[in-house]
């Protein structure tokens, strides 16, 4: 397949899903168990943007970051800050006299400005911290996400943050669209990033830091790097978030969801953009949707399934997920992405998955004899 | 004999805490010289090498490459009480650039165990060393607007692959070519920083006989062919002495000889140092 008509199937399968997701959600009416199919589309895909994001530092880049929440948390405060309408103001900062911003921005910019305040957070924190060898990243990322999240509930910030209380009458999205294609679109960019000399150089980091360092890498800088951009998108991840929501509240952001996206992309693979995507759907399939019969009484006929109550969803997306990392420690795509050739050789094997489990027991038996 | 120099390493101690790794060593290098540094084991020769190449700032010393000072060290601090070495007062500046800032002058290195980035392919190996010269930023190369340069890098990736013989193997894991070919490979992906020096940390470790000696016959061809100078290490006595023009004995990180390999085999002192070391 030539790389043109690569890109032509790409993009048409690009249009034919976003069409599809359009189409459904003209039909689709909002009191349909199907609605949840929406939700699972709209945080998938803002999980799958943070996860990737996750992934270009600790995957690619082989740093230890713990951080997201705390860039999500920027990003979803910069965002919802910025777009609340003057009018709304005095509503939304009851306890703050209307807050001492008297402006909103549009849309747009102010999810750049999120990712940008995001970057800016890091590339500080990223001055000290990456200069030295090991793993303080882990420890001064994880600490930050925690003191930030003290600091945006403070009661003398109120005027801006608006200390513990919620942030809301932001402006929202309407349609399920708007966080698909604005988190493909971060995901490509991402993509290029690690397609690129740079993103060769980060992988040689993660592969063998004396060694890329001895190839001319300064490893500070690349590490750096890595770190704002992944940054960036995790703020933009946040205020895609906040949208989703409609409110937020600094307490959203513990250290329990950045683990989550430390799961999703230790489910998809270490070093897999792919791998990511898919496990965040799943992810947020399995817990928002496809697991919540677990959670109330269900009857076969009389008999009342034992154990089904509230909560015990938790226990069982618990086990489940232990099992994957237990034992598929390479994740779902290891380091491998998804490519049309790959697609269609899983396609055309699977007509001969009888033939060849025919031939495997035969071998047995002929061993066995 | 007016030979431009491209390194000279003058009065470099290396202590570890009390432990002199090397101690008060002087060396040079002239363009297009293969020169060997030899010693038994521990003696301090990687620790020399990590002083040139920027991994460790020398204890005291004065290291310059083409005319120019790279690096420099005295002691101080803790170290001003603790030094051992000699030249104390000599140096006084205090000049310690990280290795990728020397790789970017023209030095560049091998490992005594081999570093490849071992998941990524022989390309990208040799890909990833073309980065440091590269006119980019990325900016332009994530929206590849640096596709020239992009291109430029590949080609000549390639070019040196198929120089090296190593272009079948392009979309192999590195980590999984025969043991030889890692090390050809290390060789290849130094090459492809344009140094002009190069320094191998004992190439032929793990090699039997015949091929050391078509390693030894190809670091003389890297050498005319790249326009290098080299300076390589080696724990086996008799491979350097066909290779290397002048040759420089560590034991114990004091320089206990240097010259030709004849003078160097009949040295009663190398002798001494390499008995009781089985050879
Ligand atoms: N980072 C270090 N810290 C402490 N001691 C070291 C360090 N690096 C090397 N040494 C010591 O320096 C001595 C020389 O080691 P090395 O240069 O590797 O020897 P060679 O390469 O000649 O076999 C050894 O005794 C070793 O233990
Ligand atoms: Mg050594």
């Amino acid at each position: 397949m030539t790389k043109h008509r690569k890109w032509l199937l790409s993009c048409i399968a690009i249009a034919a899903f976003l069409a599809v997701v359009f189409l459904l959600e003209q039909t689709i009416p909002k009191s349909s168990n199907w609605s949840m199919l929406f939700t699972v589309l709209e945080k998938g895909s803002i999980y799958a943007l943070v996860a990737v994001s996750m992934n270009l530092v600790n995957g690619f880049t082989g740093l230890f970051s713990l951080g997201q929440a705390g860039f999500m948390l920027i990003g979803a405060y910069t965002y919802a800050i910025f777009t609340i309408p003057p009018e709304q103001r005095a509503s939304v900062y009851q306890y703050f006299d209307g807050g001492i911003i008297t402006f909103m921005l549009p849309a747009i910019p102010s999810i750049l400005l999120a990712g940008i305040v995001a970057a800016f957070f890091a590339f500080l924190i990223g001055l000290p911290v990456l200069r030295l060898k090991s793993d303080y990243l882990a420890i001064a990322s994880l600490g930050f996400a925690e003191i930030l999240r003290a600091i945006f509930q403070w009661d003398k910030l109120g005027p801006i943050t608006n200390g513990s209380n919620l942030l809301r009458k932001f402006t929202t999205y309407h349609t399920s669209l708007y966080p698909i294609i604005a988190a493909g679109i971060c995901i490509a960019i991402m993509l290029l990033v690690i397609n690129s000399s740079y993103g060769r150089a980060f992988k040689a980091i993660r592969e063998d830091e004396i060694a890329a360092e001895a190839m001319g890498i300064n490893l500070f800088k690349h590490k750096e790097m890595s770190f704002v951009i992944s940054s960036f998108f995790a703020g933009i991840g946040g205020a895609l978030l906040a949208m989703f929501q409609t409110t937020i509240q600094a307490s959203v952001f513990r250290a329990a969801l950045t683990y989550e996206f430390l799961l999703i992309v230790v489910i998809g693979g270490m070093g897999s953009v792919t791998g990511s995507i898919i496990a965040s759907y799943l992810f947020i399939a399995c817990r928002e949707w496809w697991l919540r019969f677990l959670d109330s009484e269900q009857y076969i006929g009389d008999f009342k399934v034992p154990l089904l109550r509230a909560g015990f969803r938790n226990v069982v997306f618990s086990v489940v997920i232990m099992i994957i990392v237990l034992f598929f420690s390479q994740g779902i795509m290891g380091t491998k992405e998804f490519s049309w050739q790959g697609l269609g050789g899983l396609i055309r094997k699977i007509p001969t998955i009888p033939a060849r489990l025919r031939r495997k027991f035969k071998k047995e038996a002929q061993v066995n004899e | 004999m007016s030979k431009e120099n491209v390194l000279r390493v003058s009065d470099v101690t290396m202590q570890f805490g009390g432990v002199v790794a090397v101690n008060n060593f002087s060396m040079e290098v002239n363009k297009g010289d293969i020169i060997g540094l030899i010693g038994p084991n521990g003696a301090g020769k990687t620790t020399a090498f990590n002083c040139i190449t920027g991994v460790y700032a020398p204890t005291n010393g004065r290291i310059e490459f083409m005319g120019k000072t790279i690096v420099e060290n005295h002691p101080s601090g803790k170290m001003k009480n603790l030094y051992k070495g000699e030249n104390a007062g000599k140096y006084t500046k205090a000049i310690a650039p990280t290795p990728d800032k020397i790789t970017k002058m023209g030095i560049a290195r091998t490992f005594q165990n081999i570093r490849l980035f071992s998941s990524l392919s022989v390309f990208e190996n040799v890909l990833i060393a073309k980065h440091l010269h590269a006119k980019q930023n990325i900016f332009t190369a994530t929206f590849r607007l640096n596709h020239k340069e992009e291109k430029r890098m590949r080609e000549e990736s390639m070019a040196l692959l198929k120089e090296q013989g190593l272009d079948k193997y392009k979309d192999d894991v590195a980590g999984s070519l025969p043991y030889g070919l890692q090390r050809r490979l290390e060789i290849a992906r130094a090459l492809a920083t344009d140094p002009k020096l190069l320094l191998l940390d004992e190439p032929a470790a793990g090699m039997n006989p015949q091929e050391s000696d078509e390693l030894m016959e190809f670091i003389r061809q890297i050498r005319d062919e790249y326009d290098l100078s080299i300076f390589l290490i080696e724990h086996h006595m008799q491979l350097v002495m066909g290779v290397c023009e002048h040759i420089y004995v560590l034991d114990y990180g004091i320089k206990i000889a240097e010259g030709n390999p004849e003078e160097i085999q009949n040295n009663p002192k190398v002798i001494e140092a390499y008995l009781g070391v089985d050879e």
